[in-house]
């Protein structure tokens, strides 16, 4: 099957004053129900606890982040997601809660360095001083509705829907480009 | 623009973050109800100068509807609460009655 | 002449020439200039014609504040117009030109509005071009288009070829203005430990504190704004910024700061405006005051200035303005013109003073500089064209009938006191107070604007509060109240020379005749005068709104900002009341216009919107694909073959679905998970139609209406399990249905066990159409699709070849077809494969047009088409989708109506032209008479319109009053004119009525 699937934006990458890359394929599946009530078969099958409000919790290949009260969205490699969604599944039979694969209705971007802060302030109107490493914050970018996976000092994961990853690709580039640097965050 | 705190996620976020949808506490009225009721439910709108209760969706952000008390003069947030409830909680009225004494009380 | 001085200047470096050229004559100046100081020192004193009368004009100010000093800069795609000289930092080849004249600066043939002394007077349009009223369009406008307007637009051609941008920023205190209140705000506050951002509008700190000599513990304000800077510097809880404005302040502490970043270094390879977008607990706004003009016959005369804008350039500068000046004044503080003036050997006349004496420590200064000082009297009129030549004087107390001397001089420093800025503190409601001494309304802290606490978030200090004195000690305590109000460091000590008190003089003289009246110019760049307040106050126009509207005063592009006070007061005493019973106008942002580029920051060109794109589209676009935006996605139309028309295209992709096998991309069409054990009773409430009955492996056609009970969407359901259904919307509605139904769940149901999850981009849809399509699908292998083993409005889930597959027998074209849902992720290469497999079997995809024909000629509405928010499901015939049994569902109570149950409603037909031709889009049928608007009555209208390749003719669909009781009626549709087209009124489906093709 892999050799089928195609990500949104395959290799599309940008170096400015921080890098942006298309990080590839990438597994999710969206979880929803009482997230105490399904942490044990949610650790069970992906090895990470329930995350507290907009954090995120990572268990190997696997990481699980806060979307909402009672969503969270499970990150594994994208074979893999259709057997967890499986095996999920089995695990919840019984609950009140919903399991669906949702790796290709996203692109997944990275933006890389130490100035990304920087590069997502101007499209995005959050505080990023207050986010640091294990945080997620939905917001929009722009135009358009985006999740922010703080996944490193010096790295997030961006996640946006599949159709308007070339438009967030354009934005993240123009945003990051050389000469433009606000000097905005420390 | 306003800024408020999304009860169900707890971001305090800009407007944009944010999409409004009118009154909140709306009745609806269904199959057999009365004409005046239907008409109340559809069309009849609060315009209140003052303390008022709206409902608004974090639709960039967890995408939960919640409620909001708002002063439509002074643009004053007195409080967002989650919108599974019929009317404010017992905290944000008396929040509003000691800042607005001459407000007449959620009806 | 207006020259440069051989010594001085604090701003220029003079080893740093800079070449520009102003109506295409070179010119140079120095590193550190404005063009408007660059422009003085080569003599050039006249820079433009006004707006009305085309009078010639020069530098007035030397800030933000400018009116007169507009110019056009640039040439081709950077051309700007209006732009202020006086704010334009000169760099290297910049081009300047003059505007607003015709045929050239110094000869303009407009400048006869003038010698009209009644024409354009306040109200002027208004009166005047009223009758007769043909000869608006075709002499009036012409005439006013022709001389209105300042600069003129760029050309339609030209393409911004700069970046802007946007950035959204958080502080604790926002302090704006970067003179000494600024500065110490800015240190106070962040003393305290908060999080502060300090903004300066121009490239230098400090504001006016060193022209003016102010002394900060005994010595130059210069140290102390240095030794500040470092500081502020240091501290890692600040950011200091020039070159941006405080453009606006809004809600909840929301600012919007407008940063200029290459305006004076084209060359930097970055943006050239950056919006800021700023959300701070406390404004701290310490923007300064604002000189007033005085008001005298001739105050417009190139050579006249505010006497603190004559000082700036010569201190800023080293410009010298003339050979001999006048200073005219109210107030102590423009002697320090004087004295600046004749300490640099320019000649000064005389000051003349309009109060009755003149006895503080500057004018006794100015004495012993040998000075001639001159009080109880004013200016009668500036004498001069293009330029002062001299100056007639008379007592201050007198109708002006004649002079009483004249000085010769080359240009006149005016000075009718200070206004504070308060537009920042005005612009998000707070409230002014007149101040009874400095004779000017300034901020009253008791009314700021209030925040989402409830709480005032604006604080002002320094000249902007009121303080035009001694102002780092206010500044200290609104930075340590802005802060979280820990005692910081005492501020130093600033001081100036003791100061008499100001006595205004709103018209100079105060009882001047009507002649010199209507030479004082209140708003230079609207042309107002004195006698057109005047003449609005005779004519009842006793609101300070009403009147500005009329007069126009106030209303150009400097926003009023050295008329508003003065027009108040002549506007009060017009109708005899106090300046604060007048009252102001509204302040509004932004501070100084800014560029649509940074408005717009990065949403244009490709970025202008999100263009969606499905998992397929770089296959059409590289496949002839004539794209059609819909909602913003992109899809194709229509594939274009080499040199095929559109409608040729479009009658092949039909007759293809309909004798051979077709792909749509589908991917667009909503796809919505509606989950758990409430999930039938939800979707019963959602649909019209009974949902809950549907069995797993089903599907089923629904209707949505909304709680008027319009038809807001339709779609199929696939029920997956006991406890899952897949709503299929519209590709439009996608969104919007979903976020519909998590309105109900959250909102009204929130006790029923369902989860909605949008699930529309995570497969590429296909659909597989055509007599052909299953002997194609066959031929990938895999799971059965056999009319026994999947038949007609089932679906199922398997492998098709290697593709992960659900496979919908749903038909929107009438065809056998399967719609095939596979991974997005997977969806390119499906298409790939369907297209080579299929090959040889004449395959072709077909785009929306050719989809809307097919389900038109198949009587298939369109939401949308059919629908207009307006139409209820029993005008499309559709009463059969409308359950009987449910006690409820959304829009069910709507229907009940009475004018949604009356018979006569306009209801769905078919309509065939009598001729076979296509009807026209939306024609209306008409029949004879006219409706209680004398309008044509009409009695029904065209919904779809189509050529049929299939059948060779016209078809359509419409909504006509009884339509379905009136089958074979010939009615009468508009066309284009008196064009009228005859149609028939026949059964909507036009092909295959028993539906025979699409369950094979």
């Amino acid at each position: 099957m892999s050799d089928l699937a195609i990500s949104a934006l395959p290799g599309a990458e940008f170096e400015g004053f921080a890098t942006v890359a298309e990080a590839g394929l990438q597994g999710m599946i969206t979880l929803r129900g009482d997230l105490g009530a399904v942490a044990k078969a949610l650790s069970d099958v992906t090895g990470c606890n329930v995350p507290a409000t907009r954090k995120i919790t990572q268990s190997g290949a696997n990481a699980v982040a806060w979307m909402s009260p009672d969503e969270v969205l499970i990150l594994c490699p994208h074979d893999a997601a259709p057997a967890m969604e499986t095996r999920l599944r089995e695990a919840l039979a019984g609950a009140f809660a919903t399991v669906a694969t949702v790796s290709d209705a996203r692109a997944v971007f990275t933006v890389t360095g130490p100035a990304w802060r920087d590069a997502l302030a101007k499209l995005c109107p959050v505080d990023f001083s207050t986010l640091g490493a294990g945080d997620i914050r939905r917001t929009r970018a722009a135009q358009v509705a985006a999740a922010i996976l703080v996944t490193g000092p010096d790295e997030v994961r961006l996640i946006c829907f599949r159709s308007v990853a070339q438009y967030m690709f354009d934005i993240l580039s123009s945003a990051a480009s050389t000469g433009s640097e606000p000097a905005l965050y420390p | 623009m306003l800024i408020l705190t999304c009860p169900c996620c707890g971001v305090t976020a800009e407007e944009t973050e944010f999409h409004a949808g009118g009154e909140a506490h709306l009745k609806r009225f269904g199959p057999g109800s009365a004409d005046a009721e239907y008409e109340a439910y559809m069309f009849n709108r609060k315009n209140p100068r003052g303390v008022h209760f709206e409902r608004w969706r974090h639709v960039y952000g967890c995408g939960k509807w919640f409620l909001a008390a708002r002063c439509t003069m002074a643009l004053e947030v007195f409080g967002t609460y989650p919108a599974q409830t019929h009317e404010p909680p017992a905290e944000i009225v008396a929040k509003i009655k000691s800042k607005r004494p001459e407000w007449e009380g959620f009806a | 002449m207006s020259h440069r001085l051989p010594n001085g200047g604090r701003l220029i470096q003079r080893g740093t020439p800079r070449k520009f050229t102003f109506n295409g004559k070179p010119m140079s100046g120095f590193a550190g200039d404005t063009l408007a100081a660059a422009l003085l020192a080569n003599d050039q004193m006249l820079l433009g014609r006004s707006f009305k009368y085309h009078r010639p004009r020069g530098v007035v100010a030397s800030g933000a504040e400018e009116p007169n000093a507009l110019v056009e800069l640039g040439t081709g795609d950077r051309f700007e117009p209006n732009q202020r000289a006086t704010t334009t930092e000169l760099f290297d080849g910049l081009t300047a030109a003059s505007q607003n004249h015709w045929p050239s600066l110094n000869f303009d043939l407009l400048s006869l509005n003038s010698l009209v002394p009644q024409f354009l007077t306040a109200g002027f349009y208004y009166k005047t071009f009223i009758q007769p009223r043909a000869f608006w369009k075709h002499v009036y406008e012409p005439i006013i288009r022709r001389s209105a307007g300042l600069g003129k637009a760029p050309s339609d051609k030209a393409r911004d070829p700069d970046r802007y941008e946007q950035i959204y920023a958080f502080c604790d205190v926002l302090v704006i203005g970067g003179g000494i209140a600024g500065l110490q705000a800015a240190l106070s506050a962040a003393q305290s430990g908060v999080k502060v951002v300090l903004w300066e509008q121009t490239a230098h700190w400090g504001g006016r504190a060193p022209v003016d000599g102010v002394e900060i513990d005994g010595n130059p304000a210069e140290d102390w704004i240095k030794t500040t800077l470092q500081t502020l510097d240091s501290m890692p809880n600040v950011q200091i910024r020039t070159r941006c404005m405080g453009a606006g302040v809004y809600d909840h502490g929301y600012v919007l700061g407008y940063e200029r970043i290459t305006d004076h270094a084209p060359q930097l390879d970055a943006p050239r405006h950056r919006l800021w977008r700023m959300r701070a607990g406390k404004i701290i706004t310490a923007t300064g005051a604002i000189e007033r003009p005085l008001s005298f016959a001739g105050n417009d005369v190139p050579g006249v200035m505010l006497a603190s804008a004559m000082r700036d350039y010569l201190v800023n500068y080293a410009i010298a303005p003339g050979a001999q000046i006048v200073v005219v004044t109210n107030n102590d503080d423009a002697y320090r013109t004087a004295i600046a003036a004749r300490k640099a050997g320019i000649g000064v006349a005389a000051v003349v003073d309009a109060r009755a004496e003149a006895n503080g420590a500057l004018p006794a200064q100015a004495r012993e500089l040998g000075i001639r000082v001159l009080t109880g009297k004013g200016v009668r009129k500036v004498k001069g064209g293009k330029r002062v030549t001299g100056v007639e004087l008379c007592r201050i107390e007198s109708k002006g009938n004649a002079h009483s001397e004249v000085l010769d001089c080359d240009a006149i420093a005016m000075s009718g006191g200070w206004s504070p800025v308060v537009h920042l503190w005005s612009h998000c409601g707070g409230k002014l107070i007149w101040d009874e001494s400095g004779h000017f309304f300034r901020p009253d802290p008791a009314r700021a604007p209030l925040g989402a606490d409830g709480a005032g978030f604006v604080l002002t200090c320094g000249a902007a509060h009121g303080d035009l004195v001694a102002v780092l000690a206010g500044a200290h305590a609104a930075g340590q109240s802005a802060g979280n109000a820990t005692a910081t460091p005492a501020p130093a000590t600033d001081s100036l020379p003791e100061e008499a008190a100001l006595e205004p003089v709103w018209i100079m003289p105060r009882a001047a005749d009507y002649d010199l009246r209507m030479k004082m110019w209140l708003d230079f760049q609207n042309d107002v005068k004195v006698s057109d307040v005047q003449l609005a106050a005779r004519e009842g126009y006793h609101s300070v709104e009403h009147t500005k509207r009329y007069t126009t005063l106030g209303m150009a592009t400097d926003q009023g900002k050295l008329s508003n006070i003065n027009g108040l007061a002549v506007l009060s005493d017009a109708l005899g009341q106090p300046i604060p019973a007048t009252g102001t106008t509204t302040f509004r942002p932004p501070y100084t216009p800014i560029s649509l580029g940074a408005i717009a920051g990065e949403a244009r060109g490709a970025a202008f919107q999100p263009l969606r794109k499905s998992p397929i589209h770089d296959w059409h676009d590289a496949n002839g694909a004539d794209w059609e935006p819909v909602g913003q996605w992109r899809r194709p139309y229509t594939y274009l073959r080499a040199g095929e028309k559109r409608d040729d295209a479009v009658n092949r992709e039909v007759k293809n679905a309909r004798e051979n096998v077709a792909l749509l991309d589908a991917s667009t069409l909503g796809k919505i998970l509606v989950s758990g054990p409430d999930a039938g009773r939800f979707l019963d409430m959602l649909y019209t139609n009974m949902m809950s009955s549907l069995k797993p492996g089903k599907c089923r056609y629904g209707l949505m209406c909304n709680e008027n009970g319009f038809l807001m969407d339709d779609g199929v359901v696939a029920r997956i399990d006991e406890q899952s259904f897949l709503v299929h919307t519209t590709s439009g509605g996608a969104d919007r249905i979903h976020a519909w139904m998590e309105d109900w769940l959250q909102c009204e149901w929130w006790d029923w066990k369902v989860h909605t999850v949008n699930l529309t981009e995570q497969f590429a849809q296909v659909a597989v159409v055509g007599p052909k399509a299953r002997q194609l699908l066959e031929r990938l292998g895999g799971m059965g699709l056999s009319r026994e083993t999947l038949p007609f409005m089932e679906w199922a889930e398997g492998k098709l070849g290697e593709f992960d597959a659900r496979v919908f027998r749903i038909s929107f074209s009438g065809e056998l077809s399967f719609e095939i849902a596979v991974p997005a992720s997977q969806g390119r290469a499906f298409w790939d494969k369907l297209m080579t497999e299929g090959a040889d079997m004449g395959i072709m995809p077909y785009g929306t047009e050719a989809l809307h024909i097919l389900r038109a000629e198949k009587g298939f509405i369109m939401i949308g088409d059919e629908t207009d928010g307006t139409v209820i499901p029993q005008d499309l015939g559709l009463n059969w989708a409308i359950s009987k049994k449910k006690d409820d569902f959304l829009g069910k109570r709507g229907m009940e109506r009475e004018a949604i149950v009356n018979p006569a409603r306009w209801k769905l037909v078919g309509l065939e032209t009598l001729d076979g031709s296509v009807l026209p889009h939306g024609a209306l049928a008409v029949v004879p008479g006219l409706n209680a608007n004398k309008q044509a009555r009409t009695e029904g209208r065209v919904t779809s319109t189509y050529y049929s390749a299939t059948l060779g003719r016209g078809i359509a669909m419409g909504l006509v009053e009884r339509g379905p009781e009136r089958m074979g009626e010939e009615i009468t549709f508009a066309g284009k004119g008196d064009k009228r087209i005859k149609a028939r009124i026949v059964d909507p489906v036009f092909y295959d009525k028993e539906g025979a093709k699409q369950n094979v």
